[in-house]
């Protein structure tokens, strides 16, 4: 007996409609985004790339864009860096305030974002580190931290030692064996860690919003600030932009990882 | 070398980070919220329960607290109401349409929520695409007013929010056992009583699950409803931007801060306990 499909029509018209209404308002940012028109509107008399080439004309944005790389690449990498050893430790040793530890670097999912805003706004302010990169870095790190550290922890967790014993027995110094077998072994975690650290670190809205500087603006924070002064088929085409490379990205990562494990986390 | 000495060690760097980058601004944002600020004077450092007083006493407060968590409520159920039976849909789909459905519904989440909000903007605004197809079709004549109404809001909050429910319920019910359901129906059940009497109860922890997720995260929203909503239809996380960057009343905007805060944590805790104490069978 061969069943594709358990769900009756009813079913079938519930989750055609829950689908359209997740995805309507994404499809209308890319429609809208194809205008030919200078204000907003469905692109009816035909599609034109006329607001994608305006993004170039906008340095602001594409200023930005690159911003929000670095310091994406600079939080997950760090964030990643840290959590490698706190899973070990959490892993492989038994100690007194494991779990409490553990609790704290998973703490700053539970802190709002616009809390933490305000708390890192008046400290980088206090330490004159406002605006600056390394300052923006740090605070990142610890918003990006929790979702980097589930990853690895569930790959060092569910990893087979025998490896590890075996280097061991054949001679390998600790370190050796830490470098050739186990990071080789613990791999997919410690990228899907990166990865998702690294989407959580550009996509950062709230936080970062209170300690941007005009020189240190991410994508997000620069459409917030055009947003609220304007929404025109500019702010369309630079999120139809983000769409688009978020995509990609997901197909990839669906099929490397598994989208539902990666975002749950085992 | 002491046998406890490595963990520790493994854990330092981290430790370190976060006392300074997490720790510290916190007990000082704490303390700031005890300080006064007056216009020309700017912060003093005098403490105090005032800045508390104001935001309890003060009418104005009370209609953004009461207004932020009416949105949460009513965000959280509507989640729980449509995403729930859509994760209860997905596990019955076959695999290929299931993947896919999956990656419709998860995909979003590693959208930024700016681009999600930009969305609802740019369907509901007074020549948003709503109103030009209803115009378009001689339903009304006049476009209808959307944006900037607390119902926006909820919607674009529930669009938001409601892959959290969806991957809740959803990795609950992979812990199922089909044949519990197949049992039921075997001995008799109608495909309905088998739904609330089967199914309902044994996916509920991850429905709670998913709406303290929601709950939690639309209490503190920020883009959504600064976007949708305006300047006038403020909540929480708005007014404390607005008195950190606007007013530049730091230690009021430190002070709905932590309230906010200390909220959310209590929310979250008691939750946890209710659900762990009625649900503690399940979890075993």
């Amino acid at each position: 007996m061969k069943r594709y499909d358990k769900n009756g029509p009813l079913a079938l018209v519930f989750n055609f409609v829950f689908l359209l209404f997740i995805l309507a308002p994404l499809v209308v940012v890319c429609l809208v985004a194809f205008t030919d028109k200078g204000y907003l509107s469905l692109p009816r008399d035909g599609l034109s790339v006329r607001w994608f080439v305006a993004i170039l004309d906008h340095p602001e944005f594409v200023d930005a864009f690159w911003y929000s790389i670095y310091l994406a690449l600079g939080s997950a990498t760090v964030a990643v860096a840290l959590a490698i050893p706190a899973a070990m430790a959490t892993a492989r040793y038994k100690f007194p305030g494991r779990g409490l530890i553990m609790a704290f670097f998973m703490s700053p999912l539970m802190i709002p974002h616009v809390v933490l805003g305000v708390a890192f706004l008046s400290y980088l302010s206090s330490l004159g580190w406002s605006g600056t990169y390394i300052g923006l870095v740090a605070c990142h790190v610890v918003l990006i931290m929790p979702y980097a550290l589930r990853l690895v922890l569930a790959s060092v967790t569910g990893m087979d030692r025998s490896a590890e014993l075996a280097a061991k027995s054949l001679g390998a110094s600790k370190w050796t064996t830490f470098r050739r077998v186990t990071i080789p072994l613990i791999l997919p975690g410690v990228t899907g860690g990166w990865v998702l650290a690294f989407i959580t670190s550009f996509d950062e809205l709230t936080m970062t919003l209170f300690i941007a500087s005009p020189s240190s603006t991410t994508l997000p924070v620069r459409m917030y600030q055009h947003i609220t002064e304007t929404i025109d088929p500019l702010i369309a085409s630079v999120s139809a932009v983000i769409i688009f490379i978020t995509m990609i990205m997901m197909i990839i990562l669906d099929r490397i990882f598994g989208l539902d494990k990666l975002l749950v986390g085992k | 070398m002491n046998r406890l000495l490595p963990p520790y060690l493994l854990n330092g760097p981290a430790l370190i980070i976060f006392v300074v980058m997490l720790v510290v601004p916190m007990v000082m944002t704490f303390i700031l919220s005890f300080n006064s600020f007056d216009f020309y004077g700017g912060i003093k450092p005098d403490y105090g329960w005032h800045n508390y007083l104001e935001v309890v006493q003060d009418s104005y407060f009370h209609e953004i607290f009461l207004r932020t968590y009416g949105i949460a409520i009513a965000v959280t159920f509507l989640c729980a109401l449509i995403g729930a039976p859509e994760a209860y849909i997905l596990s019955r789909m076959s695999k290929t349409w299931r993947s896919l459905c999956l990656l419709a519904i998860l995909g979003p989440l590693l959208i930024s929520v700016i681009v999600r909000t930009l969305g609802w903007a740019l369907l509901i605004g007074n020549n948003g695409v709503v109103n030009e197809i209803l115009i378009g079709i001689g339903i009304i004549e006049t476009p209808l007013k959307m944006m900037f109404t607390t119902g926006s809001v909820i919607v674009a909050l529930v669009h938001v929010l409601v892959p959290f429910m969806v991957l809740s319920v959803w990795t609950t019910l992979q812990k199922l056992d089909p044949q519990v359901e197949n049992a039921a129906l075997s001995l008799g059940a109608s495909h309905f009583t088998t739904l609330r009497r089967v199914v309902l109860p044994q996916v509920m922890p991850g429905v709670l699950a998913g709406s303290l997720i929601v709950f939690a995260l639309t209490a503190s929203a920020f883009a959504t409803p600064s976007i949708l909503g305006g300047r006038r239809l403020k909540v929480v996380a708005t007014t404390a931007y607005d008195e950190y960057l606007n007013t530049l009343n730091w230690p009021l905007g430190a002070s709905i801060a932590v309230i906010l805060l200390i909220a959310n944590v209590v929310v979250v805790m008691s939750y946890n306990r209710y659900v762990e104490k009625k649900y503690a069978a399940v979890f075993d």
